[in-house]
């Protein structure tokens, strides 16, 4: 399962890239199964890290979106509403799901730490 | 074939049936009673279609369908035993089907008799000390229960936060505890698939309103160590709610008040075999003991000098969950069980039960684990893990089932089960029955090495084969005139 | 025993297979202190001739509404069901079925539930309807709750007093159980003054309790005024005249479906019905089915937007709502393709032409009607009786009239009102005797 050496990671299997962008990794979109909607953050909204600011459902498991960072919401992926499936296609390109901006980050895994987090289970 | 729809059969002009005569309308002009602002101008969309296309379309659905009138129903947690017809019948005489909720009580008294029995009964087979017969179902039973132990808490002076439900719960206990406006905390199972009492030890405390528990659990298991667990939350000051949904393994053998349990609620369309109809109606009495006794939902049924009446005194009710009284319709045939049995009868119903699970369990055992070593009760978990690894899925084991004229258990469920396959045979089934599912789980395990594809693309002999679920999921068609692209 | 099939050899072999000498070993794990050491204390068991005679008896004792004429509503009406409807949703296939989770063997049930949705939505004027609730009074209850989950910074709710107040009474337990209130207003005025940045939701329903129309459309306007949700409770019969809610702006429509070809069944098993508009599709509690193609490009139906529901959000889920009412609901889908349009309508027109000349008729006695004489109805009103309702009814009653109902038992400023409902069962000749009777009644 890939894991980009280039961005940062969460235990709840959240991705973030230098320049704020989150999605979900693609063992998390693996473990969902065929994702048919995804409800989104609202733009603008004040976010801190660890809240649960969006849902991301399949046919039989739903799951929260956790902000890696706190912040406050620049951008959300439209395109994922008409076409969720994108979080299962392209986890870290066109299935990104919002962007952060002026992001507080915090204590987030490397690549190498997210690796060994999801051995683990 | 596309799956038919009455809509598609409909022609401009066409009338079903007709029990008016549209001369006597003559003269009445709804527009000279109705503001004109109020009267509905958009056509109502129903189909046109005579009575002759009713019936056959109907007909032509009901083919589509699995009942246990069908066959092997085998579907865990759902108790699909064989629904008496005489039981149907009996609901659909006059003075049960055709009796207007308002009318005065003393023009039902013979309703309100059978609705007094039939509480007596529950009472004695739960051992609880009264019992409303007003919930729909088992999850609004559940609600009913648990706001009863919320008020009755408050009562005390307690304002109690945090609901426990085992990882093994059905969904409707945490969804249940979240609706009454509480916490909920999942209490972890042990190795032997029931609570682990130590875990369960610390999770008590002076938040703790109770614990959810359905025994035997969801695993088929029963808890053994049911007695420690309601000392546990009893002493923490909790109260303890017993989800019946799997009765069917304990009657005249054990009783939810005798095990500690404070409340619990009966699925009268499991345990007491009213009919599923395709997902409903059911009916969830709730039984508490004496100390819950005033928060039942009112009316209460009473005796009176001039016989039974529904005493509308709130007092200390929760209130209502529900308009009238209950699911009347249900509750006669459940009614009617219950005087078919008798205290033998309905032992024997769980024995039988019991026994038939335990059979069935240890024949497929050869081929399909069984993840806990145990005597089940009536219904049983396979954990198709080998399966898994040799290239089928619990998924894919269930959709072949229906190949061999089942209907599959219920799989994944409960959570705490890789590749899970759970099968309650109930108690109607025959000997035989069971013994040709038997052939037919075997018979599959060894297709999983010969022929696994025939597996991956089951069912191959139903009227439609595997959905493409995720895209109907993003792009939902919900009625005809989404389908059609005639939305609004 | 009466629907186990085992013989007493079958008994045997399976618990030879089992090494055991006696079921009571399969039961050894309940604690010994637990375990019942007596009998159940039930009556005897009855044959299946017994058993019928017991019930058939048992029945007898009840009058019902086709010995004599009743004039009883308050959401559920004395209506034709054709004899069809009852010969097709009896067939075994339907009623032994389980919820449809696997499509590939529940394509009839499913189905017919998309028909379903698809009635209730061109009736009601939403975008989608659901598979069924319980009943109306707890579809009131769950769009309440859905509104205050919408609007999580809100905790309140507001209805118009002409609900129903079962319907009421539910809203009441469901909304306080999440620590929310229900306030209830007795008139519009009053409502435009309770209504405020609390407010989730505002109900009404229409026509209400009193049968006025005229109160739903203002109510709307003021839920959405102040940002909440507006959600109507209607009979769907009377949306075959009305102008339907969801065309009124509605968010959600709900209401009791017993009308549409169920029985009366003392008040249950009847169903609720649920609709909403677009934005709330999503959020909608309980089963929902929707169009699918299987594998090889037909199109079926299949249980659909499951992630909202407990058996997979659980504690998240938007209700706990497990068990729906499907059979019921499948009958209104079969009533409804039987009378189509046309027959719907003329349902409702007749029950109103009658319901009109019974009003007429009465008024002539000198009983008034409220709220004012003026306001316009269907084929339910109320009247003001010169004199205690209750005796008024127990005087029908013996003389073989179910009468109307007395609304001051629901509510004390409905003291001394009397509700009356016609529906196409009743005949002139049933209006006339009641008239007659309460004249009688009057002079006595």
């Amino acid at each position: 399962m890939s894991i980009p050496e280039n961005l940062k990671y969460t235990r709840e299997h959240e991705w973030m890239s230098p320049d704020g962008r989150v999605g979900v990794t693609a063992y998390a979109s693996d473990a969902l199964g065929d994702v048919v909607f995804v409800e989104l953050p609202e733009v603008g909204a004040s976010v801190e890290a660890g809240d649960a600011i969006g849902v991301i459902e399949s046919v039989k498991s739903v799951s929260d979106l956790y902000s890696p960072a706190g912040g406050r919401v620049a951008k959300v992926n439209q395109a994922l509403a008409d076409h969720p499936e994108l979080i299962n296609e392209d986890p870290y390109g066109d299935g990104w799901i919002f962007e952060l901006e002026d992001a507080e980050v915090g204590d987030l895994m490397s690549a190498d730490d997210y690796a060994k987090h999801t051995e683990g289970d | 074939m596309d799956i038919p729809l009455i809509f598609e059969k409909s022609r401009p002009g066409r009338r079903g049936v007709r029990f008016l005569s549209p001369e006597s309308l003559d003269g009445f002009q709804i527009e000279e009673h109705l503001p004109r602002e109020l009267i509905r101008t958009t056509p109502l969309g129903l189909p046109e279609v005579a009575e002759n296309d009713v019936v056959r379309h109907y007909t032509e659905l009901s083919t589509l369908n699995y009942g246990v009138d069908t066959g092997f129903y085998p579907l865990g947690s759902c108790t699909m035993k064989y629904n008496p017809k005489v039981n149907d019948w009996a609901a659909s005489l006059p003075g049960f089907a055709d009796v207007h909720p308002l009318q005065p009580d003393t023009t039902v008294q013979g309703l309100l008799k059978l609705l007094q029995s039939l509480e007596d009964g529950l009472k004695e087979i739960s051992g609880m000390d009264a019992v409303s017969l007003q919930p729909a179902a088992g999850a609004h039973g559940e609600l009913t229960g648990i706001l009863m132990i919320k008020a009755y808490l408050r009562d005390q002076g307690e304002e109690r936060t945090t609901i426990l439900v085992p990882d093994s719960a059905h969904g409707t206990n945490p969804a249940t505890a979240a609706m009454a406006g509480f916490e909920v905390r999942v209490v972890p199972s042990n190795a032997r698939g029931g609570v682990d009492v130590d875990a369960l030890r610390n999770m008590v405390d002076h938040t703790t309103a109770g614990l959810m528990l359905t025994n035997p659990n969801t695993l088929g298991l029963f808890e053994e160590d049911i007695l420690t667990i309601a000392d546990i939350v009893h002493q923490a000051g909790g109260l303890l709610y017993y989800d019946g949904a799997n009765a069917n393994a304990i009657m005249g053998r054990v009783r939810p008040g005798d095990m500690g349990f404070d409340v619990v609620h009966l699925n009268l369309h499991k345990t007491f075999s009213t009919p599923h109809g395709g997902g409903g109606p059911g009916s969830g009495p709730v039984g508490v003991t004496r100390r819950l006794e005033p928060y039942i939902p009112y009316p209460r049924l009473r005796q009176g000098d001039d016989g039974l009446y529904w005493d509308y005194t709130p007092g200390k009710s929760i209130g209502k969950v529900r308009s009238y009284f209950g699911n009347v319709g249900v509750l006669v045939r459940a009614y009617a069980y219950l005087r078919s049995h008798g205290q033998e009868g309905l032992k024997a119903v769980s024995e039988t039960a019991v026994l038939n699970a335990n059979y069935l369990s240890k024949r497929l055992a050869d081929h399909y684990r069984t993840p806990y070593d145990r005597t089940v009760k009536h219904e049983f978990v396979l954990s198709l893990t080998g399966q898994k690894s040799r290239g089928a899925r619990a998924l894919d084991v269930a959709k072949r089932i229906i190949d061999y004229g089942f209907y599959p258990p219920t799989v994944y469920f409960p959570l705490v089960v890789d590749e899970a396959l759970m099968v309650e045979p109930t108690e109607t089934e025959s000997k035989e029955t069971l013994d040709r599912f038997v052939e037919a789980m075997e018979t599959i395990d060894r297709e999983i090495d010969q022929q696994p594809e025939v597996l991956h693309e089951a069912p191959h002999h139903t009227v439609v084969r595997r959905f493409d679920e995720a895209e109907a999921a993003r792009h939902p068609i919900l009625t005809w005139q989404q389908l059609t692209g005639e939305e609004s | 025993m009466r629907y186990i099939p085992h013989t007493p050899d079958e008994y045997q072999a399976m618990m030879d297979t089992l090494g055991i000498q006696s079921v009571d070993e399969l039961f050894e794990d309940i604690p010994e202190k637990a375990r019942l050491a007596r009998p159940l204390n039930l009556e005897d068991a009855l044959n299946e001739m017994q058993l019928s005679q017991h019930l058939m008896r048992l029945s007898s004792e009840n009058i019902n509404v086709n010995e004599v004429p009743s004039f009883l509503g308050g959401g559920y009406y004395d209506r034709y069901v054709p004899a069809a409807v009852g010969a097709l949703a009896f067939r075994g296939e339907f009623v032994t079925s389980y919820t449809p989770y696997q499509a590939e063997l529940s394509q009839g049930t499913l189905a017919a539930i998309f028909e379903f949705q698809s009635m209730i939505q061109s009736l009601t004027g939403t975008y989608a309807a659901q598979a069924s609730m319980y009943d109306g009074a707890s579809a009131v209850g769950e769009a309440a709750l859905l509104s205050l989950g919408q609007l999580r910074r809100r905790n309140q709710v507001v209805a118009l007093r002409g609900m129903h107040p079962d319907s009421l009474k539910v809203v009441e337990t469901y909304v306080n159980a999440r620590g929310s209130s229900l306030l209830v207003a007795d008139s519009l005025d009053d409502l435009e003054k309770k209504v405020g940045d609390q407010t989730a939701a505002v109900l009404a329903q229409y026509p209400d309790m009193l049968g006025q129309v005229t109160l739903a459309q203002k109510a709307i306007e003021l839920a959405h005024q102040v940002g909440a949700l507006a959600v109507v409770a209607s009979d769907p019969v009377a949306l075959a005249l009305l102008k339907p809610p969801g065309e009124m702006g509605a968010d959600i429509v709900v209401g009791e479906g017993q009308p549409l070809g169920n029985h009366l069944n003392y008040g249950g098993p009847t169903f609720g019905y649920f609709a909403v508009q677009k934005a709330l599709v999503r959020k909608i509690p309980g089963r929902l089915v929707g169009v699918a193609q299987d594998i090889e490009g037909r199109r079926g139906f299949v249980l659909t937007l499951q992630a909202r529901e407990q058996h997979i959000r659980r504690e998240k889920a938007t209700s706990n709502i497990c068990s729906n009412h499907s059979l019921n609901a499948l009958m209104a889908t079969i009533y409804m393709a039987l009378v189509g349009s046309s027959g719907l309508r003329e349902v409702a027109l007749s029950s109103a032409q009658m319901a009109h000349y019974l009003e007429r008729r009465l008024g002539e006695l000198g009983l008034v009607r409220e709220p004012s004489p003026a306001s316009p109805f269907l084929y339910e009103f109320a009247m003001r009786v010169p004199g205690d309702v209750d005796q008024l009814n127990r005087f029908l009653l013996e003389r073989g009239i179910l009468g109307g109902f007395h609304l001051g038992r629901f509510h004390d400023a409905w003291q001394g009102l009397w509700q009356l409902a016609v529906t196409e069962r009743r005949t002139q000749e049933d209006c006339d005797r009641l008239v007659e009777e309460v004249k009688a009644w009057i002079s006595r």
